[in-house]
């Protein structure tokens, strides 16, 4: 399945298929987020870097700060969420790259 | 490889936006196609509408473009009218009611909950009253600011009111400046108080004199490449060059059009011209400036004023307009202070009122979010500074409403983290009611922005907050980064950041510990900003300890995870938008 996905307002959102899914000001729990060594880091969202899907998972990579160490940075791909025959849904839980 | 946003702009930018917009506009909100969404949100925003945030779809934030903040006789009532019949949204601000108009920190008007429907009426009421949204946002010439009291000022050494409505005039529209990589703010000043805060602007005129061919002549020397962004705040690097007043426009589309050229359109995070001039440096701005943009010879800078600078200078004094001040002419203006620029439409149909009944109608916008009355005859100040609306809008505010301002927040920017215009309202109230101001504290600057974008210039505040998130008690909760001794005057200099993450709700009490500790320490008549100034910043943190007050916070959840902060019912779920023209839900597909 092809999707339309597109950072907008100056890397703000996420818009997944001409909607906005994803935004600034999120706050995600993560592991494996190369960021920082904290377990579960929460990842403060300030933009989205980029994009991209990988079967129906929705990943981004984001400019975040971590809100337990301070640590900044751009995360690896971490899921958004999944596309599926509902449409969107977004990630529930902790996010971890794939293996 | 260039953006998705240029491709965008390459295929229908600028004037002709208009007519897709007025097109839909008649058709309603479902006849923007759901896959063209993203582009023409984009578009619109040259035409000063900004899709609002996620839970209200198919609502907009309109800006509207005041040169120099000046709304000549009768334009303010124009903007309350369009208010109170168009901005009103489907739940109400608990602090200012349901139809309100922003005055910005770049001497403009934002209106919110504006309907696509509407728009097309919307412009021509401001058309028909020589107003106008046209590239109030987007990659082009924004608002041009500069000192509101422009051409009424005693500080002036140089009109500069004529010259930022010769700007306006040939550069909004103008097809070869339409298109810019990314935004491009402009600042105008003629004074000598550095009002015009051209130093955070990506192209800066400030007054300056220059001998040439023997004669001494006022002109303006040029600055480029500031801004506060990003978290890469620059001040204007100065590029050696001097300009007479009959050359400003020459120049400015020079480097509008070098920028136009040489921004990086495939970064629109390395887009702005600061980035530019720091990949540069100024010589070589000015040497293709001098080779390829324009055609006489550039004088190279002449002496400026930027030693007399009081504006924002730490020094104690105001500079920022408010208050009882003469005109030249022998009449008086008096800027009134409005609480995070914020004002209920009733207020402002008022204060249209007074403006007429006592000055000439006119009013300006300051870039301090507030709002100046010109043009009162000294028979009858009294009478005016009598008046009951002035008891809000107060021309000697106590010092910690006077020097606070917020940007948008989350109530409808994508891009903030945190609540920020009712909360500094909170903060304000709270301080002026619990804390002592130092001796001889007037004037004391706390901005609050949302997010990094710093729309609250934060980074030039004596003390500067930024939106952030932190853990507290377990739950994760709104919060600030905060940063001390930002300020502009001759020597400008950005807040150093000193504690991150400290929960909303302590902030308050941070600001107490922190005015005690400058009280008890610092040295004679000592400025706050000498005080921050002379400490090492690792010795700044750790200054004073954030801490729970009697100050509550009703906004410490995540209000960016709500259609809108002060609903009642606030989840995304209970959103009636999108609505048609009427406000009224549209059923979605799936219904």
């Amino acid at each position: 399945m092809v999707h339309r996905l597109r950072l907008l307002d100056d890397a703000a959102w996420v818009s997944v298929n001409d909607a906005r899914e994803a935004g600034a000001g999120e706050l995600w729990p993560a592991t494996d987020a190369g960021v920082c060594d904290c377990e579960p880091a929460w990842l403060v969202v300030q933009a989205f870097v980029e994009v991209g899907v990988d079967g129906r998972r929705i990943d981004a990579r984001a400019a975040v700060q971590c809100i337990e160490c301070g640590d900044e940075g751009t995360t690896n791909w971490l899921p958004i969420g999944r596309v599926d025959s509902d449409g969107f849904r977004p990630w529930d839980g902790l996010r971890r790259p794939r293996p | 490889m260039p953006t998705d946003v240029e491709n965008w702009k390459d295929e229908l930018y600028g004037n002709e936006i208009r007519d897709h917009l007025f097109e839909f506009a008649e058709k309603g909100w479902d006849a923007i196609p759901e896959d063209e969404h993203d582009e023409w949100f984009e578009r619109f925003k040259w035409w000063g509408l900004y899709h609002q945030r996620k839970g209200q779809e198919s609502y907009f934030m309109m800006r509207i473009g005041t040169p120099n903040g000046v709304l000549e006789p009768g334009q303010l009532r124009v903007v309350a009218e369009i208010a109170d019949e168009y901005a009103r949204g489907p739940a109400e601000n608990p602090e200012f009611g349901d139809a309100y108009c922003d005055w910005t920190t770049r001497q403009s008007i934002q209106l919110h909950w504006i309907k696509l429907e509407d728009i097309p009426d919307i412009f021509e009421k401001l058309e028909n009253n020589g107003l106008s949204a046209q590239q109030a946002c987007g990659d082009s010439w924004r608002n041009i600011v500069g000192c509101p009291v422009a051409g009424k000022d005693t500080h002036e050494h140089i009109d500069a009111w004529p010259v930022a409505e010769e700007l306006h005039e040939t550069f909004k529209g103008d097809d070869d400046h339409v298109n810019l990589p990314r935004k491009w703010k402009v600042s105008v000043t003629g004074c000598d108080q550095g009002c015009g805060q051209g130093d955070i602007n990506d192209l800066a005129f400030e007054p300056a004199e220059k001998t040439v061919d023997g004669e001494t002549k006022l002109g303006f020397n040029v600055r480029v490449g500031g801004g506060l962004a990003r978290k890469e705040p620059r001040f204007a690097r100065n590029i050696d060059v001097w300009v007479p007043e009959e050359r400003v426009t020459d120049v400015a589309g020079g480097l509008s059009a070098l920028f136009r050229d040489h921004g990086d359109r495939d970064n629109r995070f390395n887009a702005r011209i600061k980035f530019l001039v720091d990949e540069w440096g100024p010589e070589k701005v000015r040497k293709t400036l001098q080779d390829d943009y324009v055609d006489f010879e550039l004088e190279t800078a002449g002496a400026d004023l930027r030693d007399q600078y009081t504006y924002n200078a730490g020094t104690g004094e105001h500079g920022d307009h408010v208050g009882v001040h003469e005109q030249p002419d022998g009449n008086y203006y008096v800027g009134l202070n409005v609480l995070v620029g914020r004002q209920g439409v009733d207020d402002v149909f008022e204060l249209a009122d007074l403006a007429d009944e006592y000055g000439s109608g006119e009013v300006r916008l300051t870039q301090r979010q507030n709002i100046i009355v010109t043009d009162i005859p000294e028979a009858d100040l009294d009478e005016f500074l009598a008046e009951d609306l002035l008891d809000t809008y107060e021309p000697d505010p106590h010092p910690f409403m006077r020097g606070s301002i917020a940007c948008t927040g989350t109530e409808f920017c994508s891009l903030s983290i945190v609540e920020t215009k009712n909360r500094q309202v909170r903060y304000a109230r709270w301080l002026k009611d619990n804390v002592d101001v130092p001796d001889g504290v007037e004037d004391f600057h706390i901005h609050l922005s949302g997010c990094t974008a710093s729309c609250a210039q934060p980074q030039i505040a004596d003390i500067s907050l930024r939106g952030m998130k932190t853990r507290k008690d377990g739950e994760p909760v709104e919060a600030c980064d905060i940063g001390l001794g930002g300020g502009l005057g001759e020597n400008p200099h950005f807040a150093e950041w000193v504690e991150m993450r400290v929960a909303a709700d302590e902030v308050p009490g941070y600001i107490q510990n922190l005015l005690s500790v400058f009280e008890e320490n610092r040295q004679g008549a000592e400025s706050f900003r000498d005080f921050i100034e002379r400490h090492d910043a690792d010795d700044l943190t750790g200054l004073a300890e954030p801490e729970e007050t009697d100050y509550e916070d009703p906004y410490m959840h995540n209000t960016k995870m709500t259609w809108y902060p002060y609903a009642k019912d606030d989840d995304f779920d209970a959103s009636p938008a999108p609505t048609d023209g009427e406000g009224k839900p549209i059923a979605s597909a799936d219904d």
